[in-house]
């Protein structure tokens, strides 16, 4: 690990004026469960941490008439406490199954939700210093001709194999939560889904925040109690999922779907909305509705030499997610 | 003459029972120092450049810029250019600086350029290690061709395990410090070392000293399995360094070289034939084995079949590999997790493919086993535990997403003791003192020998001190091959009576008794009889004088105190979600005899923890070697998948403590229970999908992609 200036600002906007528009120079710090692995293993070489843990209304959990409004550093830990205090649990069950999977004490006792979100990509090859794209001189992908059983298998056309690894995104996604940002020009709120691109080219991030903005809250609409995250994993400790689904559905008085959103978590380089729930609405969701949904999805998936397994476990969580959305109702 | 022969365990009111480690507490407390928490005034950090491919040349290497960063003391080159380096993380400079970070820092100024050179990485496949398949000298039997063409079924499994590596949580190093005592100079090396009284000479050698000079130390240490018995590069060049700057220097592995470097347990793999009778009598075996110890190559003893080694007709082959990863090195019985898996899996194919239930098969055939009678008993108390006859069903399609299934496996080991001293001291206060060179891989040699001397000395165990893990005690071999036990608790014995002798030869006349006719028991030194007229332990000391008694031990062998040669048995019941591939170990059984247990907890503990690797081997636990690189791509605790405790399943434990048993004599316990878990594990996956897993771990890719043949 590189010396680094440390900077512990009051407020968002003090934040924000200590932050660098040019990507890599200074990064904000919260739980540092990530940032300070990366930093000691060099594959990330700030210059400043800011750290977020002084500004206390990121810490903030609220319930009120807009949804569920959380801020950036409120900890793994404080989520799981209020969402038996705050009553959320029930309302935004895709968020809480999600949560509740992230086993491990110190990323619980540690971890932010803001840092979970903006976590960056476990992919073995950008972990040990070959760049977020793992390109050999002829630009050759490394993880294509490598080992890449833990890689995409959708929205891997381009150079980005490596899979975004938040746990907590596709719930939000799922719900609908949008993410409001802090940033020099402004604030600004986007979908979730937003927060996230593909880059195409070595040095680009993989997600759409300015290197001087910052995350400083998600907020859950209104509740769909009809919402479940279903997570492949091998180990109950510390580890990342295989494949992961969220959905959230609404259905009318008949049984019939008027809205469903789904996302897959740990198969692609961003959390992967599903465009194809769509073709759900205005049909039940039986059996074979979520069969049709799964196979749909499975054909829009691009698995390497070695990975086709993941399309697999992606169906078998998606199903899984859709009945226990159902079964929650 | 007190009695060297063991007790009576209903005469025993510590050996044999439960008792907890006695420095657990320290443990607990971070009292308890290893070598990782060694820190000495004015001590020097030590970090290493290293290969970042599988094969390579050293093309340019300038330290320079490191020697001139400010805080670095020493560099040391270690492969100059021109060099070939052999695996990923190899050493290629070391260098030594005031500060951890600045280590670290210096390392990453030194400018290196490799020449890349072809590497095979690859553990499995035996055609692209081209020359570097190396194939053993065929074993056939005459009548093979006879037999196995005549058997009523002969089955085919193919299966394998892949390379793992130790995973010592306290890594490979040492600190090294020149210094003084008592006016004559000293060189103190603090080592996590197996060998305690062995790795001096390596220190002195490196330090140019004589060995006499040198005090190694291991208190306590974080885990060997086996690879922890040389000083090794490692240590050596903390001893150089050392030497050459005058400041004592401390060289920790990290955890990507650890893993990369430190040792490994070598892949197996093998095609196996089985050919059976109606009845299930097994009257045939082949196979072709073959797997990788890295540089070093591999597949040594034991051979194919495991166990069942008296199969009469017989076709062997194996192929060691020598592929560009690090070297392998014991690993908790080596080379018999994997054979037992190959036998195992082979040997429950057979018995499904006739349609038999495993359970029978195996005891139809324990006539092909050196110890049928014994792995008999063993497995009805195992069968009884796990519910075997309720829990196996016939291998098929059981219809549900989530199926269970039993799986059974056994082993054997030697375990016989090896050569230890142990020097007994007893004070004229009443205090003993026990002085070994053994060393306390953290599963108790320590409480082993302080349960024995306050045995035989009838005291708690709060009133013995026990002192190990220097090489100044009486020196002890090293730690490996379940050897350790027997040596140390007959050793401590052979001491602690003859004391005692003394003790009652100063004391019977007073007590107007014969000395053979007094024994120590319950805190007095008293008659056989009767505890009247007993004189408490330490006022009996006092008759001794001034002088303490000072007598030495050595391993007892044979006559009811140690011995060798043990057989176990365990079971798994484990449940299978065929759409996700997950593997989830429900329960396992071990059933083990030992001979005559010291401490019954350790001892289960021992067990325990094998079982725990076990589970970590046969579900998560790997060396993943890229193939572009060739570099080690999970030299980390995370991608390099161990089991939690929420992984690993209820695990119950019977050690084998008939009078027959117990009159063998202590026999080690370290490696027997880690053989077996891989091997029935896989098999009660076998039973559950009704289908062969082909290799462990049997992570979902390879599960599913079984449930598809």
């Amino acid at each position: 690990m590189n010396a680094f200036e440390y900077a512990r600002p009051a407020t968002v906007e003090e934040a924000i004026g200590l932050l660098s528009a040019k990507d890599g120079e200074v990064a904000p710090l919260a739980g540092g469960t990530d940032l300070l692995s990366l930093m000691k293993d060099f594959v990330v070489e700030p210059k400043r941490l800011v750290s977020l843990m002084g500004i206390a209304p990121l810490q903030a959990i609220t319930v009120g008439k807009d949804g569920l409004r959380i801020g950036a550093t409120v900890t793994l830990d404080a989520l799981l406490q209020s969402g038996a205090l705050n009553q959320w649990a029930a309302k935004w069950p895709a968020l809480w199954h999600a949560t509740a999977g992230i086993r491990s004490l110190q990323l619980r006792a540690m971890g932010t939700v803001g840092g979970e979100l903006l976590q960056r990509p476990r992919c073995w090859y950008f972990r040990r210093g070959h760049g977020l794209l793992a390109q050999e001189a002829d630009g050759s992908s490394m993880v294509e001709k490598g080992d890449h059983r833990y890689h995409a298998v959708f929205g891997n056309a381009g150079p980005a194999k490596f899979v975004h690894a938040s746990s907590l995104a596709p719930a939000l996604i799922a719900c609908g939560a949008t993410a409001e940002i802090a940033s020099p020009k402004g604030n600004r709120t986007v979908q979730v889904e937003e927060l996230y691109r593909t880059p195409a080219t070595a040095g680009e991030r993989e997600t759409a925040l300015a290197a001087d903005e910052l995350l400083v809250a998600v907020t859950l609409p209104r509740p769909r109690p009809r919402s479940a995250t279903y997570e492949v994993r091998p180990r109950q400790g510390l580890d990342w999922p295989l494949a992961a689904a969220a959905v959230a559905f609404e259905l009318d008085g008949g049984g019939k779907c008027v809205a469903a959103r789904v996302a897959l978590g740990h198969v692609a380089p961003t959390p992967w909305s599903v465009p194809e729930a769509a073709a759900l609405v205005g049909k039940a969701i039986d059996a074979a509705a979520i069969a049709g949904l799964a196979a749909a999805v499975a054909k829009s998936a691009t698995p390497l030499k070695g990975n086709a397994y993941k399309v697999e476990l992606a169906q078998v969580a998606l199903r899984r997610a859709c009945a226990a959305a159902l079964k929650g109702a | 003459m007190a009695d060297l022969a063991w007790p009576d365990p209903k005469d025993c009111s510590l050996l044999g029972t439960r008792v907890p480690r006695i420095d657990g507490p320290d443990k607990c407390a971070g009292r308890a120092k290893y070598t990782y928490d060694i820190n000495r005034p004015r001590m020097l950090w030590a970090k290493f450049v290293t290969c970042p491919y599988g094969r390579a040349r050293v093309a340019s290497l300038d330290v320079t810029p490191a020697q001139q960063l400010p805080g670095v003391v020493a560099v040391e080159v270690i492969a100059g250019v021109g060099s070939e380096l052999k695996t990923s993380f190899q050493e290629v400079a070391c260098i030594a600086a005031e500060s951890e970070e600045i280590a670290r820092e210096a390392v990453r100024r030194v400018k290196v350029t490799f020449d890349r050179l072809a590497h095979n990485v690859v553990d499995d496949d035996v055609a692209m290690a081209g020359n570097q398949a190396k194939p053993g000298r065929e074993q056939l039997t005459d009548d093979f061709a006879e037999a196995i063409g005549g058997a009523a079924v002969v089955s085919e499994t193919e299966v394998g395990c892949s390379v793992l590596t130790h995973c010592c949580l306290e890594s490979h190093g040492s600190v090294v410090e020149f210094g003084e005592e008592d006016g004559q100079p000293v060189v103190r090396a603090w080592c996590s070392s197996q060998a305690v009284s062995g790795v001096g000479g390596e220190f002195a050698q490196a330090a140019g000293v004589p060995a006499a000079q040198v005090r190694v130390s291991c208190q306590h240490m974080g885990g060997g399995f086996g690879s922890k018995f040389g000083a090794d590069l490692w240590g050596a060049l903390a001893a150089r360094l050392a030497r050459q700057t005058g400041r004592p220097v401390k060289v920790m592995l990290e955890r990507d070289m650890e893993i990369a470097l430190a040792g490994s347990r070598l892949s197996a793999f093998g095609r196996m034939r089985v050919g059976v009778k109606d009845d299930g009598e097994i009257v045939a075996w082949e196979s072709d084995a073959w797997g990788t110890g890295g540089v070093n190559g591999g597949m040594g003893a034991p051979g194919l079949p495991y166990v069942f080694g008296n199969i009469p007709n017989k076709k062997v082959k194996s192929t060691p590999i020598f592929t560009n990863t690090g070297a392998q090195r014991a690993w908790r019985a080596p080379n018999h997790p994997q054979m037992c898996l190959l036998t195992m899996a082979a040997l429950s194919d057979a018995a499904a493919e006739l349609g038999m239930d495993e359970l029978d098969f195996f005891r139809k055939n324990l006539g092909l086993t050196s110890r049928a009678d014994v792995y008999r008993e063993e497995l009805e108390i195992a069968a009884e535990m796990i519910g075997w006859k309720k829990k196996w069903i016939p291998r098929g399609d059981q219809g549900d997403v989530v199926r269970r299934g039993v799986g059974l496996a056994l082993h054997t080991w030697g375990g016989g003791p090896h050569n230890s001293n142990v020097q007994c001291t007893l004070h004229p206060d009443g205090a003993v003192e026990l002085r070994c060179g053994t060393q306390d891989l953290g599963v108790g040699a320590r409480t082993t020998i302080g349960i024995v001397a306050a045995e035989t000395f009838g005291l708690p165990l709060a009133k013995v001190t026990v002192l190990i893990g220097e090489n100044r005690y009486p020196q002890s071999d090293g730690s490996g091959g379940s050897t350790t036990v027997g040596a140390i608790s007959t050793a401590t014995r052979h001491a602690c009576v003859q004391a005692l002798d003394k003790l009652c030869a100063a004391i019977a006349p007073e007590m107007n008794a014969a000395p053979e006719q007094l024994i120590a028991k319950d805190g007095l030194i008293r008659g056989r009889e009767s505890a009247a007229g007993g004189v408490p332990f330490a006022d009996a000391c006092r008759r001794l004088g001034a002088q303490p008694v000072v007598t030495m031990g050595q391993t007892q062998r044979g006559n009811g105190m140690s011995s060798s040669q043990v057989g176990g048995v365990q079971m798994a019941d484990v449940e299978v979600d065929c759409e996700t591939g997950i593997v989830t170990v429900r329960q396992m059984v071990a059933v083990q005899d030992c001979g005559r247990i010291i401490d019954l907890l350790t001892t289960e503990s021992q067990v325990r923890g094998a079982m725990i690797m076990g589970v970590c081997a046969a579900l998560y636990e790997e060396r993943i070697q890229d193939p572009v690189t060739g570099v080690v791509l999970n030299p980390d605790l995370e991608f390099y998948k161990l089991a939690g405790i929420a992984d690993v399943g209820r695990l119950d434990v019977h050690m084998m403590q008939t009078p027959e048993h117990v009159a063998r004599g202590v026999i080690g316990i370290g490696e027997p229970p880690a053989i077996s878990p891989m091997a029935a594990i896989a098999n009660a996956v076998a039973n559950a999908i009704g289908a062969r897993v082909k290799r462990c771990p049997m992570t979902p890719d390879r599960v599913l992609a079984a449930l598809k043949t």
